[in-house]
């Protein structure tokens, strides 16, 4: 219980009852740990609620290639209740795009210009997805992060896991 | 009035590492400002992915100079919960202790520096000093100043020693009578108040909208931190707190770093004490699939790494975000307003993070005297003193 009189499991039922139609799938790893899938459409809705009326902070969020999906964990922290809870979305591997959340709050921004230039996701509605740390001379559409990835450069010196 | 860009870096012979900010000025006044990082990128996600999760603790150890134990801690957290499992209650005491240890220097060294950016090369020496005290403290326990390398999925990789225990004792007390100096002469000293109060001035809603960490966050008054919120080593063991400060500015952030130095030492000299016997090493044999996330709080703030494992001995993905990653953003908010004699310190004032680990060693001094620190603080004082005299102040 806490001074906004959350509790973790009212703050489930309630992510439960409230986003019933969003929700895939609802994993309880552990007492710290929640990971729940959601379409991609309402993510921005159901994020939003989760910073803006649960007062939860957002950690970060990481993209992965599955090969089948392109996927993002979007990880949020309540601390009064010491509970994290990631929200994950597939996206279509072909052209995976989802809705910006940067517009919603700043801490988004960052990171969705890292996955958007590393896995090749866009963002809807971002105001920036400038170039965040890739070199100006990578070429465009080839995206470090993706599972099939290949080097492009003949002259680079880089890790092959030899 | 007329608009100009001022350009600094990516490459410039004062800045430790390369990033290149766009200053636009109107006078002297800083209208709007521009970051582009990625100068140093060097794949180490990609990276990780290609090594087994033991290698993987190496490579990512080395990603900061600084805060080298901060990526190491929480990414072991995160292979350990993917099985999940908790560590050998030893083993959470020696993690504490160098984290903590690893929190004194780190935020020594950001002491010196910000002194440096000030012009105030004084406090910059001195702290400097101090800090070398706690490195050396940091060489008994670990075997290196920095880069500890005492970190592995499962618990730690070498055990403390009980006849180093005292010596470790005696240098983290050695710095503490300095350290109040320093916290004196920071709370007294009017050259910094005029330079950092009401400076650079963070708000608490910025603070939630850049989801800010560590000392950033905590001196606008947003009271997080990882060790309270989600304890982990034995932080829930240990009597502490957590220093918040409300104004949000420079001067702010200062103190509150000064303070949790105090902090730490509580900590750590509880866990030097109190260190109980028994295993150091949980010795995992296989991760099986799944996926684990390592959040701790490093100097700069919480440290975040995602593993997820297809039950090989590689992790298919490693995701790792630095408190930096969080914190340098936040400048937009700050630095705009300001003027450009500010920006510096503005930029200091979250602490990005800079490598060097360098360190010179002299072993002879062939005849030369040799000062004593004592010697350099009387020297200083009665520079000042002559000083003094001359102008008639």
């Amino acid at each position: 219980m806490t001074s906004q009189g959350l509790t973790r499991e009212g703050v489930l039922k309630d992510l439960e009852e409230r986003f019933r139609d969003c929700i895939v799938e609802v994993f309880d790893k552990s007492p710290k740990r929640v990971f729940i899938e959601v379409k991609p459409e309402p993510l921005v809705r159901m994020a939003n609620y989760l910073f803006k009326d649960l007062g939860a902070r957002f950690n970060i969020a990481s993209g992965l290639d599955t090969r089948s999906h392109i996927e993002i964990l979007y990880h949020f922290t309540i601390e009064d209740l010491n509970l994290l809870i990631s929200l994950r979305v597939k996206l279509d591997r072909e052209h995976p795009a989802i809705d910006s959340l940067a517009p919603s709050f700043e801490a988004a921004n960052w990171i969705e210009r890292e996955m958007h230039e590393l896995l090749g996701i866009d963002f809807n509605g971002h105001p920036d997805l400038r170039r965040l740390l890739l070199p100006d001379q990578w070429p465009e559409g080839v995206f470090p992060l993706r599972q099939d990835y290949e080097e492009w450069d003949p002259e680079a010196i880089r890790d092959r896991g030899v | 009035m007329a608009r100009t860009v001022v350009p600094i870096g990516p490459y410039h012979p004062l800045q430790e590492e390369p990033e290149f900010f766009t200053l636009t000025v109107e006078g002297e006044t800083v209208v709007d400002i521009d970051v582009r990082v990625g100068y140093n990128h060097r794949g180490i996600e990609k990276l990780s992915e290609r090594k087994t999760f033991d290698q993987s603790t190496f490579v990512i150890e080395r990603i900061c100079g600084i805060c080298s134990t901060s990526h190491p801690f929480a990414y072991t957290r995160a292979v350990e919960d993917v099985i999940p499992m908790e560590v050998p209650e030893r083993a959470k005491y020696i993690r504490t202790i160098i984290a903590e240890g690893e929190r004194i220097h780190s935020h020594l060294l950001w002491a010196g520096l910000a002194g440096h950016f000030l012009g105030y090369n004084t406090v910059y020496m001195w702290v400097w000093k101090l800090r070398e005290e706690i490195l050396d403290a940091m060489e008994i326990l670990s075997g290196n100043r920095n880069n500890y390398a005492m970190f592995k999925p499962g618990g730690v990789r070498r055990d403390i020693k009980a006849e180093d225990i005292p010596p470790v004792l005696k240098k983290i007390d050695s710095i503490v009578p300095t350290l109040e100096m320093l916290k004196k002469a920071i709370l007294d000293d009017p050259v910094l108040h005029a330079r950092t109060k009401g400076i650079g001035i963070f708000s608490k809603e910025d603070a939630i909208n850049f989801s800010a960490l560590g000392p950033t966050s905590r001196a606008s008054g947003v009271a997080r931190d990882v060790r309270k919120d989600s304890p982990y080593g034995v932080y829930d063991q240990v009597e502490w707190d957590m220093i918040v400060t409300e104004n949000g500015d420079v001067f702010d952030k200062v103190v509150l770093r000064v303070l949790e130095v105090f902090e730490s030492i509580k900590i750590m000299k509880h866990c030097l004490t109190n260190l109980p016997a028994g295993e150091i090493d949980a010795k995992i044999t296989s991760i099986p699939p799944g996926e684990g996330i390592g959040h701790i709080e490093a100097p700069r703030g919480e440290t975040f790494h995602y593993v997820r494992s297809d039950g090989t001995n590689r992790p298919v993905r490693h995701k790792v975000r630095a408190p930096t990653f969080m914190n340098l953003p936040t400048y937009k908010a700050t630095v705009v307003g300001e003027t450009i004699s500010d920006a510096t310190i503005i930029l200091a004032a979250i602490d990005p993070c800079y490598c060097c680990t360098e360190r010179v060693a002299v072993r002879t001094t062939k005849g030369r005297k040799l000062f004593s620190g004592q010697d350099l603080i009387r020297l200083s004082q009665e520079k000042t003193e002559r000083l003094r005299k001359d102008m008639g102040v």
